[in-house]
Order: structure tokens, then sequence, then C-alpha cells
């Protein structure tokens, strides 16, 4: 991709920000075997809500778990659900954007109505349905946000390519005997490329915040894996008491979504020629 | 005088426009178009913008379907022509456009681009392309090590160079040259159509030059098409049409030439 981009867009500090919170969720999650201090599973009784302390950096649950090494296992969860979910529905929307906006014709009416039929669903409820259809687990968590979050990218490849498709390099290649393939793989999708990043890095904040939200429900990750919405569910149950419980994941995941949100924006700013000092 | 090496009978193209309240308008961008180029010379298509020369350059081309109509390439109707076989033709139809800015895929390095029609149709092996488009950039003005570069980290007459590397890398027979110049500064436009005039004698190119600029037109062109309003109102050789137009726009446009003061 364009280094450039990158580059420019964290030149704005709030977009550097953003951008330092990923980074940091990355190296906790990808390190926490390493910097947790208690097995995230281990029950002890002897340690039942315990407030934060230097031995137990975020306090104890209900069961005596030590939060912060939840925490930082949950971390793991929230990327993984965000990264494969906007995955999936990024690969979708480019398809089927694609296809609209290169074809166009009843093809392109038939996918936009698709579109516009899944927009009018209440995305959240269809999930939970759904889930409670199918039995929860990470791996359903991450088909179906993908399968249900695909419109805002269809829409925005269709758009790209129906003004792309008669610039005068796609033009020039078509003379030139490209075939449709090549007209979109080579012409057409790298110069879409940019958009589509944007909203995919600010697709993943909302996926954290829905995976966070079905956890929260109970049908998300289920327990005892740790999840931030999980350990939120918890913590409900002892908010008065115990506040630790409920403040720290619901600090990481506001933390997370900004910093995907803060970084997503930044790229947009980057990409809009009209922001270009 | 040559064989005529491509030909168009009868084209008629008109677009639909929604008008908002009731329905569609209809505008006709081609009106029953026809003509003929000879090989080896260059026909120029004359006209204000709006007039659809550039309607018909692609009409031509086959980038955007005819109502109706017949075009010829060597006897061959390219109409009838199933997406398969129109690609394997292409090679011998290219294109010069009019945006050095627009025309180039800014994604891909010159070398790629310069090369992308010998990959398409398979021509020459590997090296054998290289070898070609770096045979190719030097003819046009470039160098070997533009290769490398994008399209942006080069002028607007230096791009245009490269389009018509691109163009004429595939050896065609006939190259549609849509304002090839228009974009460019006056200086700029002289190089350019030198090149293009060297080359076509070279190569045997029969141009297709579209262009609103009558003083392009006499530098370049054999014969004359002047269009207006989807039709070609008046035909004929250059000479004849400078020195006796028949057609009142004819007259006008050639009126409109900046310094040119003589009364028709």
């Amino acid at each position: 991709m364009n280094l450039n981009l990158i580059k420019k867009s964290l030149s704005n500090p709030l977009a550097l920000i953003g951008f330092l919170i990923i980074l940091f969720i990355f190296f906790v999650a990808i390190f926490a075997p390493l910097l947790s201090t208690y097995d995230p599973d281990a029950i002890d009784v002897k340690a039942i809500l315990l407030p934060p302390s230097f031995e137990h950096l975020m306090g104890t649950d209900g069961l005596g778990r030590d939060v912060f090494s939840r925490m930082l296992y949950g971390a793991r969860i929230s990327l993984l659900v965000g990264f494969v979910a906007v995955g999936i529905s990024t690969f979708i929307g480019i398809l089927l954007g694609a296809i609209s906006g290169f074809y166009r014709g009843w093809i392109d009416i038939v996918i936009m109505r698709m579109v516009d039929v899944m927009l009018s669903i209440p995305t959240f409820f269809l999930i939970l349905a759904v889930i409670a259809f199918l039995s929860p687990s990470i791996l359903n968590i991450m088909i179906v946000i993908g399968l249900t979050s695909w419109m805002g990218v269809t829409r925005l490849v269709r758009a790209e390519f129906l003004s792309l498709r008669d610039r005068e390099f796609v033009l020039g290649a078509q003379t030139l005997g490209a075939n449709d393939l090549r007209l979109i793989f080579i012409h057409l999708l790298p110069n879409s490329l940019t958009p589509i990043i944007v909203s995919s890095v600010l697709g993943v904040a909302s996926a954290v915040l829905v995976e966070s939200g079905l956890s929260f429900l109970g049908l998300g990750v289920q327990p005892p894996q740790a999840s931030w919405g999980n350990i939120l569910t918890d913590g409900k149950e002892y908010i008065q008491f115990a506040w630790w419980l409920s403040f720290f994941p619901g600090l990481a995941i506001l933390i997370t979504v900004l910093g995907y949100n803060l970084f997503g924006e930044g790229l947009r700013d980057a990409l809009d020629p009209r922001k270009a000092k | 005088m040559n064989e005529i090496i491509f030909s168009a009978v009868n084209l008629n193209k008109t677009y639909k426009q929604n008008d908002g309240r009731f329905g569609i308008r209809e505008i006709k961008a081609l009106e029953n178009v026809s003509l003929h180029l000879r090989s080896g010379s260059t026909l120029a298509i004359v006209g204000e913008s709006g007039s659809g020369k550039s309607t018909l350059a692609r009409c031509l081309l086959q980038l955007l379907p005819l109502d109706s109509g017949v075009v010829y390439f060597e006897g061959k109707n390219l109409i009838g022509l199933d997406k398969k076989e129109l690609r394997q033709i292409r090679r011998y139809l290219q294109m010069v456009f009019q945006d050095p800015f627009a025309s180039l895929n800014p994604r891909l390095k010159v070398g790629q681009i310069v090369g992308e029609g010998l990959v398409i149709h398979g021509l020459g092996s590997a090296s054998e392309q290289q070898s070609k488009v770096i045979r190719m950039l030097e003819r046009v003005g470039l160098e070997e090590s533009d290769m490398e570069k994008y399209p942006h980290e080069f002028s607007g007459g230096q791009r245009q160079r490269i389009g018509i590397a691109r163009a004429l890398v595939l050896s065609p027979k006939v190259v549609v040259c849509d304002e090839p110049v228009s974009a460019l500064d006056v200086s700029i436009q002289a190089q350019i159509l030198l090149l293009l005039k060297e080359l076509q004698s070279e190569m045997n190119l029969s141009y297709l030059f579209i262009s609103h600029d009558l003083r392009v037109v006499r530098h370049i062109a054999d014969e004359v098409a002047v269009m207006f309003q989807g039709k070609i109102v008046e035909q004929g050789q250059v000479v004849d049409i400078y020195n006796n137009p028949n057609n009142e726009y004819t007259k006008n446009l050639l009126k409109a030439i900046p310094g040119n003061r003589v009364a028709y």
C-alpha cells in the first residue's frame, strides 16, 4: 500500500494516538502469556473480589480470577473477532460491489436492493437471533458479524468502480484487449483500495463493539474463556462494591474503539485531497 | 489512392437522460455517421465540444455500444464479433487519449503500462517483451530507466509520449487519436504532432485524428470530416475544405481560427 499515505495520516496527532492504541493492543494480545501474572482461568477461592493492588493489578473477580490476566487474553478475542469479521465483510463487499459497479444493469439493481434490504434490518437483533439458533462460539460470531456488515463496503466499492470505469486509463486497458478480470483486478481495484481500507479500519471498531455486546449478553464468547464483554457481565452483579470488574473492560472497549475510529478518520482525512495542505 | 482499411456506415447513438419529472430525454450523439479511413493516411474529425467526436471515437473502437450501424476493419464487421474475438482484434486498433493525466493507471509503473498490451496478447517471451518496451520508449523520446517510474513523475508531454508508446508497441494498424494534443502546451503540441507523423510513416499507421483545433488538423490530416450536432456536415480533402468550404458551419469554424482573417 501507499506508505506515504500512512505517513501523512500519522502527521495528524489524533490519528497517531489511534495508531499507537492499535499497536498497543496488538502488543498486549501477542504477548499475553508473557505479560499475564496469573493463569486467566485459575480460580482462587482465597482471593475473591480483591480490589486492584500490586498483586492483582486490576483486582480479582467473583471466582478469584485475576482480572488483569483475563483482560490480556480478552484482547486476543477482541482483535481476532474484529479482524476476521471485517475480513469476511470486506471480501463480500468487494466481490458484490465490483460486480455491481463493473457490470451495472440488472445485476447491479439486484445487488443494490439486497443491500437496501440488509440495511433495513436492525443488524444487532439479526445477529442475536442467528446466534441464538446456532451455538454461540467465536467462529460463529465472526462469521455472523461478517455476513451482516458487508453493505457499506459494497456501496463504497460500487461507487468507486462506477466512477473509475469510464476513466481513460481503464478504457485504454480495454482498448489493449484486457478482459474483465484484468480490468477489475489490475486497473479498478488497486485504485479503489484506499477508501476500502479506511472503511475496514472503522469496521473493526464496530465489530469489536458487537462482539462485546454479544458476549455481555451471554451469546458471544462462552465462559470460562475471557472476553471483555463477558468480564463485564461478571462484573454487573458486583457493580456496587467491586467497580474494577466493570470499569477495566469498559475502559478497554472504549479505548480500543476510539483507537480504531481515530486512526480510520485520520486515514480518511489524509485521503481527502480537499483537506490537503 | 490506398485501399480503405477502416470504415463506419450509418452509425447511430442516442444517449438517454433522465430529465427529472417526465421520463427520458434523448440526445442524439451520432446520427447516420459514415466515414472511411484509407490505409496509411490520416482522417481528421473536427467539431466543437459536444458535437459527438469523442462518442464517435469510443463507438468506433467498441468501447461504447452503438444503437445501429456497422464498423468494418479490414473487411471484417466488428459489430457481430463476440467478446473474445473482439479482444483479439483490438491489438490492431489502438487509441491515444486526450488527458495525459487520466489515461495512465497511477498504480502501475511505466514499464508495466507500456508492456501491458504485449502481456495481454502473449506476444513474445518476457525478455522479448521487455526489449520491445525499451525500444518503444526510446523511440518516443523516453529512457530505459523510465520503466521503473510511476506516471506522476512525468510531465504532461512525457505522459502523452507514454500513452503513444502504449498504443504503438502492439504495432497496430489503426490508431484513434482523441484530441491527443489539446491538453498540452503549444510548444509541446508541435513535438507530439511531429512524433505522431514520424511514427505514421515508419509503422504505416492509419490515423483517425479527433480535434477541435483546425490549425492542428491542417498539419496532420489528409482528409477532414466536420461534425456538428452528431452529424457529419462536410467531408473531403484537407486542401479543399480549407480553401473551399461549402457548409455554413465549416465556414464559421474556419473563421474562428485565431489570426485567420480571410473572409469566406
